[in-house]
């Protein structure tokens, strides 16, 4: 995925010349104070939205020059866990988890049940399988959004603050599943996150796959491959690009208070 | 507060017109690609169809027999009360029966259609659709226009026989009419011209309804406020469209009929 010069302005500019690139397998880190444009960014990239100026490029498309009707195929192969989650309220957490299956098929089928099921335990929320949005808590909801964009292990995977407004705990939860997504699928993806915290947990373990959870990468260890890098927005503009040991030297003051 | 700008509102205007347009035009070109939603058409069918019929019944009904006993005292003035289901069957087929049930339907279901999508607005859910890679206009626009259409055409020929229904009641009980004289009155009265009226309206009408509900729906914006305002703008706008367009339709098939 790549931006090249995107800005955007509804009754301010908004973003100003943004450019970056999000190679195949690696996943960016997007901070920035609230409302910096980051869930526009993530909106972009999926065409949701259109910028003012500016290219944007995914999996090898255009979609800045792309009419709606064309995007609706390449949004297949893109995962998005929205802010507030989304969900559909009036269909069951099942159907929400398989709306994308169930639009190839029309109807829930055997198999696309035990895929649902797989992708909730994927969660940890099987028992939920049958019960309404409206009857989950907003922790729930969030990994229920989570387990939705993965079920179909999309190329991209765009995630808007998945740890929001949640307790310690929940929130380590979801960020031990999108390092299990990012070292065992390698999904290419962006995370907007508000916790710095979250951000240098995802930066400074790994998913092993024998014990089936989160560990700190050993001090031999560079965190580079780890294969998730920062992005600071601030005033329009990114104002910094790199990994966690890049960010950690960087001197710029406003950083360093962020970081603080 | 900035200045009231007429050129903005005009701009503004012409605008929703041509989103409108749109999307009224999608929801029609849609028929003809894949996917279909074959089950959510059936389920707004149900919806629409079978949920309106007692009001439809109820307003066909009295709209016939209230016909009926207006019609006949200016009638009676000059001896001809025989007419009476003649008159009755030219109004309710012709203009009331598709009007009012047009009018009804769109304060029942133009109302629900806004509401809905207006709410799927504001909480993402339409951007979360459209993430997904269904078209919403696939998915919500076109099956609830195809229902409505299909529905307000059986509600409206409904509508007719039960207001015939309810003419014939006051004829037969109040005024003393025969009933074989009510119904073959009622009967020659039509004619080719009028029946083609009666039912091309409610096509039309079906049509905005459906598209009117859902473009105010998709275009809510400003939370729940923005979804209450959607839902009356789009019970007026229909109401207004319905009434609007069945002059036209009138003038234009009179014309073609040559009455
Ligand atoms: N549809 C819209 N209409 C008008 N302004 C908008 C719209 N969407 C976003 N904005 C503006 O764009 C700016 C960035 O919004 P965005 O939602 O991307 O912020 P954010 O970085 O995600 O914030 P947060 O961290 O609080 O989620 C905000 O100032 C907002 O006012
Ligand atoms: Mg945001």
């Amino acid at each position: 995925m790549r931006f090249e010069d995107v800005s955007i302005a509804f009754d301010h500019p908004v973003l100003e010349g943004i450019s970056f690139q999000l190679p195949r397998g690696e996943t960016k880190i997007l901070m920035g104070v609230a409302g910096t444009g980051k869930t526009l960014i993530l909106k972009l990239a999926l065409g949701l939205l259109k910028p003012d100026s500016g290219h944007i490029d995914v999996l090898g498309n255009e979609i800045t020059a792309m009419r709606e009707q064309e995007l609706f195929a390449l949004r297949r192969n893109i995962g998005m866990v929205f802010q507030e989650s989304a969900l559909f309220d009036s269909l069951t957490v099942e159907e929400n988890v398989a709306y994308r299956l169930i639009e190839e098929t029309g109807r829930v089928t055997e198999e696309i049940h035990e895929r649902v099921l797989e992708a909730l335990r994927f969660v940890e929320l099987e028992h939920t399988v049958s019960l309404f949005p409206a009857e989950l808590s907003g922790g729930m909801r969030r990994r229920v959004a989570i387990a939705r964009a993965i079920i179909t292990q999309p190329e991209v995977l765009l995630y808007d603050s998945p740890t929001g407004g949640l307790d310690p705990v929940t929130s380590d939860r979801i960020i031990e599943l999108i390092v299990k997504q990012r070292d065992v699928y390698h999904t290419s993806s962006l995370m907007v996150t508000h916790r710095l915290q979250d951000a240098f947990t995802m930066a400074s373990h790994y998913f092993d796959r024998q014990q089936n959870k989160m560990l700190p990468v050993g001090d031999g260890v560079d965190c580079g491959d780890l294969n998730t890098r920062f992005l600071i927005l601030r005033d329009c503009k990114i104002i910094f690009e790199g990994n966690a040991a890049e960010l950690l030297r960087c001197t710029d003051p406003y950083i360093r208070e962020y970081l603080s | 507060m900035p200045l009231f700008s007429p050129t903005e509102f005009a701009k503004e205007q012409v605008l929703a017109v041509q989103e409108y347009s749109l999307l009224a035009g999608r929801s029609l070109s849609n028929v003809f690609t894949q996917p279909r939603y074959i089950a959510d058409t059936l389920l707004q069918a149900d919806l629409i169809g079978v949920g309106s019929l007692p009001i439809v019944v109820l307003t066909g009904f009295f709209t016939g027999a209230v016909l009926a006993l207006q019609t006949s005292s200016t009638l009676q003035q000059f001896g001809s009360l025989s007419l009476t289901g003649k008159l009755v069957s030219l109004s309710m087929v012709r203009e009331l029966g598709p009007v009012l049930t047009g009018l009804m339907v769109a304060g029942r279901n133009s109302s629900g259609m806004a509401s809905e999508l207006g709410s799927m607005k504001v909480t993402e859910q339409i951007d979360a659709m459209r993430a997904m890679g269904v078209d919403p206009s696939k998915k919500l626009v076109t099956p609830r226009v195809i229902a409505t259409v299909v529905m307000l055409f059986f509600l409206s020929i409904i509508s007719d026989l039960v207001g015939l229904t309810g003419g014939f009641m006051i004829s037969f009980t109040l005024l003393g009419l025969d009933a074989s004289q009510y119904w073959t009155t009622a009967y020659q009265a039509l004619r080719f011209g009028d029946v083609i009226m009666g039912l091309s309206k409610p096509v039309v009408f079906g049509f905005i309804i459906a598209s009117i509900g859902c473009y105010y729906g998709l275009s809510a914006k400003g939370g729940t406020q923005g979804v209450g305002r959607a839902t009356t703008q789009a019970v007026v706008a229909a109401s207004v469209l319905i009434l609007v367009s069945d002059f036209f339709i009138t003038r234009l098939l009179m014309g073609f009929f040559q009455y």
